[in-house]
């Protein structure tokens, strides 16, 4: 399954799941919940960390914690 | 006056929701800041009067995204609304929520409303919702919420005198909590709620998911609650996933339901804004043009105020010396207490621009781009993107530097953080640097186009950075954690900076600088002026007739006393000291005099110009950069008959400044800041000895 870290900029996805039980909830706090639609808004000039429009705002997280993040492509 | 208990009312909110901006449009000037009890997060309460003359206090709680605090600071919310014994334990909560990004701002609000306690929900920030075409059913909202909703703007004021007025106002708390405990979790809230005689559900189940964190609870009712759990079999992940789930499954729907988006929201200007700031080109030249405006703001803005500042404190201690009566206490007075004070508040100026700046970068929205665009250049080194505050900060003290490090969730990239700011040169070092600089390194071109003084400054602040990163990079691979570090950060939307935020900013960070620093160097000033000022030795017992006999033609006249105090001075406790260490710190170049110096640096690192002058027997009068310069010049080194102030010894103090933890001041809020004496003494140890190898390598190459 994809995760998060694999959408390419202005791309959209729908979350699934997550690998990383501890960093779930930090994250489901954060209004990235299973089924919620995700957007690659920015990525870094080193290619990380990336910044996802989630739940009608910015998040920016790092690729290792997006890794942790399953979706479904649009 | 009423004659009713004062009502305490908290403010809670996500960050970047405006509620500190609501908390000071509630307040005015009229609020003061403060530590929690037993901690050290900043308190910043105010007090009011409402409508029906009932006297409030009104805390601003750190801001967090939810009940289960991740950082240090966010901690200090739970623990203030689970303690019904807390000082600062709320009869009222307004939680103010960013109405532009309802859903995730609601999170929050249904967790505390399930603790029990009445409260308000301030729809704040609705100009911005009212932009992105956003239409409230308010009333709609307010039932399916089952909390009274006050919209407000708190850039303009608006919605204000309306939230007074619901403050006066019976508030109920609903009957029917928001979420309902899963059925797993029961028998433990059960037992819990017996146990520890608690009456509300959501509390009991509070104190299960975060019993080890919880300061008020003793040993024995921590370990009843671990009891409890284990027998009931409690399970903490599950729980709190299945509980925020359910709590946004509701949300989702009565955001819905309630609010509409009419046309589809404007382009925002955010995107545009964030294609120049996070750019793999502009976005590193804005980061680095600011930090150099900023690090031209720092020095250049506050010469004129710190001069003002030295002159009169400078008058005001020659008042006070010739007011009172001569003798120990007028020394002690003016020379310990007075020139101890001038050390803190001079600082003053660089400080309140410095965090001027940080605030303003803050209130817009720029920094968390900053922290973006820098953190995959931290990781590298142990560092994370929010070290750029601290490290930044410390280029003008590390004592607020350190402080600002709370918002850094894991605590080894913290604790790398607290360990290498110190690193970073602060203002304090700035007139060791421009002093021996000026003595040592000619006022000349170099390569054409530099200047050879400014070229060794801006060495002597990038050797200070690059200290900070190899020793962060050093110690990332020597610390092992089991937690993990990661990074989850709002980006949000740019705003203009309130002004009135910024000062008060500006403000807060000053008086604690004053305060922190200020009764440290304090004691240490006092300290070193009894250790100057004394001695147990003949020579100084009897400084007076050993100098007479000296200068006989001098006796009377002002340059006799001048010699005497630099005959006293090497011949006190201070100056044995000097003299004691001089054989280690002869390999470095230094003599006793420097060695006089080093120490007395301990209070503050500036005081090593003033040391300086009393040791070289300049009179207050021309106690000035040029003249000590000019005495320095003219020191003669015995041993070759050549000048003393050589530039491989300039230099190698140089280097020593810019290592050497010489700031009593940042160990103690070190100590605070990592509770214990194990990180302030290591780094006190680690950057004395880089110090001493660095500056004995320069000495030996460049000699």
């Amino acid at each position: 399954m994809k995760n998060l870290s694999q959408l390419k900029l202005n791309e959209k996805a729908t979350i699934k799941g997550f690998t990383d039980e501890v960093l779930s909830l930090k994250l489901m706090e954060m209004g990235c919940l299973p089924g919620t639609e995700v957007s690659m808004q920015l990525i870094a000039p080193l290619g990380d960390p990336i910044a996802i429009e989630v739940a009608g705002y910015q998040l920016s997280l790092r690729k290792q914690e997006a890794s942790s993040i399953l979706i479904e492509d649009h | 006056m009423s004659n009713k208990a004062r009502l305490k009312i908290a403010l809670v909110g996500n960050p970047n929701s405006g509620k500190t901006t609501l908390f000071n449009l509630l307040t005015g000037l009229n609020q003061r800041t403060g530590n929690f009890a037993g901690v050290t997060v900043d308190k910043k309460s105010g007090f009011i009067k409402l409508d029906n003359d009932q006297e409030a206090e009104i805390i601003d709680l750190p801001g967090t995204y939810s009940i289960y605090p991740k950082t240090l600071d966010e901690r200090i919310v739970m623990d203030v609304l689970l303690d019904q014994n807390h000082p600062q334990h709320p009869n009222i909560i307004v939680v103010v929520a960013d109405a532009s990004n309802l859903k995730r701002n609601l999170l929050l609000f249904t967790q505390i409303r399930d603790m029990g306690i009445p409260c308000l929900l301030a729809l704040n920030m609705i100009d911005v919702a009212n932009k992105r075409n956003l239409k409230f059913d308010l009333r709609g909202l307010s039932i399916d919420l089952g909390v009274k909703i006050i919209p407000t703007n708190s850039r303009n004021g608006e919605g204000i005198s309306e939230l007074k007025k619901a403050l006066t106002e019976q508030l109920i708390v609903p009957k029917r909590p928001f979420y309902r405990i899963d059925e797993s979790a029961i028998s433990t809230v059960e037992a819990i709620k017996a146990e520890l005689g608690e009456e509300s559900d959501y509390r009991a189940y509070q104190h299960a998911h975060q019993s080890e964190k919880l300061r008020f609870l003793n040993d024995t009712e921590k370990a009843k609650i671990e009891q409890i759990k284990s027998q009931e079999g409690f399970n903490k992940i599950p729980t709190q996933t299945q509980e925020t789930l359910s709590r946004y499954a509701q949300i989702f729907d009565i955001v819905e339901k309630n609010v509409k988006q009419q046309n589809k929201a404007l382009a925002d200007i955010t995107h545009k804004i964030d294609y120049f700031t996070t750019h793999k080109v502009f976005g590193y030249v804005i980061f680095l043009a600011i930090l150099t405006l900023i690090f031209q703001a720092v020095f250049a803005w506050s010469e004129g105020a710190m001069d003002a500042i030295e002159n009169g404190i400078g008058a005001f201690g020659s008042w006070v010396g010739n007011t009172l009566p001569e003798g120990a206490v007028n020394d002690l007075i003016t020379d310990g207490i007075i020139a101890g004070l001038a050390g803190v508040l001079v600082f003053i100026p660089q400080i309140a621009i410095l965090f001027g700046f940080i605030s303003l970068l803050e209130e817009s929205g720029y920094m968390s781009r900053a922290v973006f665009l820098m953190d995959r250049l931290m990781k590298p080194f142990g560092l994370s993107g929010k070290s750029v505050v601290p490290l930044v900060s410390g280029m003008a003290c590390a004592i607020p530097a350190i402080m600002a490090t709370r918002t850094i969730e894991s605590w080894k990239d913290r604790l790398i953080t607290i360990f290498v700011t110190p690193f970073m040169s602060c203002s304090a070092r700035l007139p060791v640097y421009t002093l021996l600089i000026a003595l040592v390194i000619p006022d000349e071109r170099f390569l054409t186009i530099f200047n050879l003084q400014g070229f060794v400054l801006t060495a002597l602040y990038l050797l200070g950075f690059f200290a900070a990163i190899l020793s962060a990079w050093a110690l990332k691979l020597i610390l092992k954690t089991k937690e993990k570090s990661y990074f989850i950060m709002e980006l949000p939307s740019y705003k203009f900076p309130k002004l009135k935020n910024v000062g008060l900013t500006m403000y807060d960070k000053s008086k604690t600088f004053v305060i922190e620093a200020g009764k440290v160097i304090l004691a240490i000033s006092i300290i070193l002026w009894v250790l100057a000022s004394y001695g147990f030795n003949d020579e100084f017992k009897n400084a007076e007739s050993i100098v007479k006999a000296e200068h006989q033609e001098l006796v009377g006249t002002e340059e006799f006393e001048i010699k005497l105090n630099a005959y006293k001075l090497e011949h006190s406790m201070a100056g044995s000291f000097g003299k004691v260490i001089e054989p280690v710190i002869a390999p470095l170049g230094y003599d006793w005099k420097i060695g006089i110096a080093l120490i007395t640096s301990f209070a503050a690192r500036e005081v090593f110009v003033g040391t300086m002058s009393t040791i070289y027997s300049i009179g207050a009068a021309d106690d000035d950069e040029a003249t000590i310069k000019e005495m320095l010049s003219r020191e003669i080194d015995p041993k070759t008959g050549e000048a003393f102030y050589t530039p491989a010894l300039g230099l190698s103090l140089m280097v020593f400044y810019a290592f050497a933890m010489q700031c009593m001041s940042t160990l103690a809020v070190v100590y605070r800041e990592t509770k214990g004496w194990r990180w302030p003494i290591l780094q006190m140890i680690y950057m004395t000895a880089v110090a001493y190898l660095a500056a004995f390598a320069t000495y030996q190459i460049f000699n």
